[in-house]
């Protein structure tokens, strides 16, 4: 039966600027959100193509070493803080939680606009820094150089940081509130999808370490002005407490990139195996675990900064015991393929790229976890290869594996299977040639942020130049025919693959109000045996 | 058509407390315990405790803080899942502090 | 179907069920945001923790120069507007307008109150250039003879007394802006409910705004020992 389209769906419910800048419907702003994140996912990738083209020789002949500087400077600032963070629980987290759980909305459905200008706002003031030159303090604003000696942007870049936090808190609020009194009824939490649990995790990181790197930033930008000497030696301050303060939001946030990806990875690998996920309820507890173990162990950055030995040692066990839960999660999605239909469908292709990539991420963090081995490796390319192992072999993986799964949800039309099945190929040989070799690098010795270096290490950096370019074919391709798809796609019915999950039992797209009556749940999640159970009214 | 919804009946887990009305007279309570130890941090504060004073100073904030958050702010009468956001909160940022500090303590300790 | 339009009550809005579960939400989200707050200011609580351990007489010297008088009496001002700010809950709650919009005024004046106070103080600041910055000034009043069982005479070094000050001025004045912000949101909540849109049923944004102010209350609960009250038996 040719699948038809329902006649309204929250797509063309109302058309115009205005319908769409001042909507208050989730699945909107999901969408708003997929163009600001994409736009700053080519601008954060556009630094990262000259860096790679002027690693490609040892000498620093492309750009000077300043402008270097500021290159890697702002690849960081923008993929971390305007592509990475917001990427799937902004998209995909406010387009399906309410769907998921069975709600109307998100319970604050104005604040959930408003963070999306936010973060509009807070990225306005970093691009105004990158057209005027940018900043060269490394993403990690080391002080005294960020607050004393640096003569670049540091304040723009600050402020706009600052401004975008809120954008996190507020999602994390939003989702937090909605997750825990907007389930339909029968919705319990052991019904949950995981993708649920695994944003509810991230929402407690969200609103639990975000104030902090605001305070550490609003600090950063008060020195700048008037020069105290906060994080200054040479005039009492202790540039130390910066790290402890910075690092205390930024290893939690790394945890904000990985969780909502592991929620996706979670669907994705019960929908193309057809059975429930191994160990449901470990798999919930882990997402938990992780966020706050999470919290623990930020000294693992300090290892040599001057930080107490002891200090070290705990960090360092608690660094290995956060290691625990994730790979649980890859237990548990590995044992629920035992005995599974699987098909290899490309939303499944980027899920299985996912496990591979992120267990090698995260057995070599286990290693830089090792305070002696960390001396050795630490400000190295091990440490690079390491966080883009679980951040584009990871996170960005199950990001497009998510956004083809959920493709004809969004558009209520299919992308084209063999192009897409292509195009996680690409990504896939792209990813590892640019990235395995900078392990090799690291361990060598090569240090990171350096624009030259010895002749010895060419071999490596030109196949890492050159996986860079097969890895940006493989991110162009999606681009151009899923919006390809959104005209000439087959449309897609309202539970195509087809997987369990309230979103996929209403239409696709689906309409602003999400279901045409809020279903009443008595099943299980991931229950593949009730795929035809009609969804009833209540009484 | 989409405009009519079946309001389904809340299911007993989503049941909220009902709103707790607190009586005038244990807000004027708590304000004259407030007032009171407030008093009492000042006048302390000029004893030569050693480094107790600053434990003291701090106790009786954290006393009065809890005061403040249990009865004007209703978390005595609010839901188990608000006390816990609360406690959470507090832990956090005793965490913070905490884990931070035994990095400074112990640096002499090599 | 008609009766569920007719039988909305007034106040809900479209993505809620229940008045209760909306209430409930508005309060949880307001909670959430507190805790928010609480890492917010204990960046600067930990900041202060270890510049105090590391600076003890500077901190000593210049909390000495800070008006305990008035920082008790702003705090006595503040716990009482906590308690008008309770008050105007609870008239909101037996759906009073006229005593809810009398003490939701108090609150707002005892908050104007306060940052008039912290003005003085700020003023009385300035002009000695205790602020820091390139006018920052520091007289070391312990040039007296070193007195016994006070071992800081003398070694009190003006650098590190502004950094107490930046301390100072980073915690109280993120404090005021929030003051500010309280003030204003008390000012829209009176302009409101003088237009009787609130009631016994629907009075939720009262009571988060008294949340907020609460918390900004017990801020300056910490801020007021650990700032004015270091040191004062020397």
């Amino acid at each position: 039966m040719i699948p038809k389209q329902p006649r309204t769906h929250y797509l063309n419910i109302s058309y115009g600027f205005k319908s769409w800048l001042f909507t208050t419907d989730h699945k909107r702003i999901g969408l708003l959100y997929l163009v600001s994140i994409t736009l700053f996912f080519f601008v954060g990738g556009a630094f990262a193509t000259i860096i790679r083209l002027e690693l490609a020789t040892p000498q620093g002949d492309l750009v000077q070493a300043e402008t270097y500087n500021k290159l890697f400077t702002m690849h960081g600032v923008m993929m971390i803080f305007f592509f990475l963070i917001p990427a799937v629980p902004a998209v995909l987290g406010n387009f399906l939680i309410p769907l998921m759980i069975g709600a109307k909305d998100v319970a604050f459905p104005r604040l959930n606009l408003l963070s999306w200008y936010i973060f509009n706002l807070g990225a306005l003031f970093t691009i105004y820094a990158v057209v005027s030159g940018g900043v060269d303090t490394g993403w990690t604003f080391y002080t005294p150089y960020s607050t004393t000696y640096s003569n670049t942007h540091v304040l723009a870049t600050g402020v706009g940081i600052f401004i975008t936090g809120f954008s996190s808190i507020l999602t994390g609020l939003n989702f937090i509130v909605t997750i825990h009194m907007m389930r339909a009824p029968g919705m319990n939490w052991f019904r949950l999808p995981l993708f649920v649990w695994a944003h509810y995790a991230t929402s407690l990181i969200q609103v639990l370490g975000t104030p902090v790197i605001a305070i550490t930033v609003l600090l950063l930008a008060f020195e700048r002005v008037v020069r105290i000497g906060i994080f200054d030696p040479a005039l009492g301050g202790d540039p130390v407490l910066f790290q402890h303060l910075f690092w205390f939001y930024s290893h939690p946030a790394v945890y904000i990139m990985v969780l909502p990806a592991m929620g996706v990875v979670s669907e994705l690998v019960a929908a193309f195996t057809r059975k429930s996920i191994f160990g449901y309820d470990l798999v919930a507890f882990a997402s938990i675990a992780i966020a706050v173990f999470g919290f623990l162990v930020w000294g693992h950055h300090l290892f040599v900064s001057g930080q107490s030995v002891y200090a070290g040692m705990i960090f360092s066990f608690l660094s290995y015991a956060v290691a625990i839960p994730s790979a649980v999660k890859v237990f548990n999605w590995t044992a629920t393929l035992y005995k599974g239909s699987v098909s290899y469908q490309t939303p499944m292709l980027y899920a299985f790229g996912f496990i591979g990539l992120f267990t090698i991420g995260g057995l070599t963090g286990l290693f830089l976890a090792a305070m002696g081995l960390d001396i050795h490796l630490t400000d190295t390319y091990f440490v690079v290869a390491h966080f883009h192992y679980i951040m584009v072999g990871g996170t960005i993986m199950a990001y497009l594996g998510g956004l083809h799964y959920w493709w004809p949800k969004i558009s209520g039309r299919m992308y084209p299977e063999g192009w897409a099945k292509l195009g996680a190929l690409i990504v896939f040989v792209g990813f590892n040639l640019t990235f395995f070799p900078q392990f090799l690098l690291g361990y060598m010795g090569m240090p990171r942020r350096y624009h030259a270096y010895p002749e010895e290490f060419q071999v490596l950096n030109v196949m890492s130049s050159a996986g860079a370019s097969i890895l940006a074919v493989g991110y162009i391709l999606p681009m151009v025919y899923l919006i390809w798809s959104m005209r000439y796609g087959p449309i897609a019915s309202s539970n195509p693959w087809p997987a369990t999950g309230l979103e996929w039992q209403t239409s696709s797209p689906p309409p602003t109000e999400n279901f045409e009556e809020i279903p009443v749940v008595t099943w299980e999640a991931y229950e593949f045996a009730g795929q035809e159970k009609e969804v009833s009214a209540a009484g | 058509m989409t405009e009519h919804f079946v309001q389904p009946a809340q299911m007993p887990e989503h049941i909220v407390p009902p709103e707790h009305i607190v009586p005038k007279k244990v807000y004027f309570a708590i304000f004259f315990a407030l007032i009171a130890l407030t008093a009492v941090t000042v006048t302390i504060s000029f004893f030569d405790l050693g480094r107790l004073n600053a434990v003291v100073a701090l106790t009786i904030a954290v006393f009065k803080a809890t005061l403040v958050i249990l009865y004007f702010m209703h978390l005595r009468y609010s839901s188990r899942l608000t006390q816990v956001v609360v406690a959470a909160g507090v832990g956090w940022l005793f965490i913070m502090i905490a884990l931070t500090l035994s990095d400074y303590l112990t640096r002499s300790w090599l | 179907m008609a009766e569920n339009h007719a039988a909305t009550p007034y106040g809900l809005a479209h993505h809620f069920d229940s008045l209760d579960q909306q209430r409930e939400a508005g309060t949880l989200g307001m909670w959430v945001f507190l805790i928010t707050e609480i890492m917010f200011f204990g960046g600067l609580f930990l900041t202060y923790i270890l510049y105090r351990s590391k600076f003890p007489h500077e901190f000593v010297a210049g909390s000495h120069a800070l008006d305990i008088r008035l920082g008790a009496f702003n705090t006595a001002v503040l716990i009482g507007s906590s308690l008008t700010m309770a008050l105007a809950v609870y008239y909101s709650q037996v759906g009073s307008r006229r005593l809810l919009v009398t003490y939701l005024t108090l609150t707002m004046l005892l908050g104007l109150v306060f940052l008039g106070v912290k003005g003085i103080e700020y003023t009385e600041k300035f002009e000695h250039h205790h602020f820091p910055g390139a006018d920052f000034q520091w007289e070391d009043p312990a040039q007296a003879p070193a007195l016994e069982g006070n071992p800081g005479a003398g070694k009190v070094d003006g650098r590190h007394v502004e950094m107490f000050y930046w301390i100072y001025f980073a915690m109280t004045g993120l404090h005021a802006l929030h003051m500010i912000i309280g003030a204003g949101l008390i000012a829209v909540l009176i302009v409101l409910a003088v237009r009787g849109r609130f009631t016994a049923e629907y009075h939720m944004p009262v009571e988060i705004t008294g949340l907020y102010w609460h918390f900004v209350d017990i801020v300056w609960i910490f801020l007021f020992p650990l700032l004015y009250l270091i040191g004062r038996h020397e």
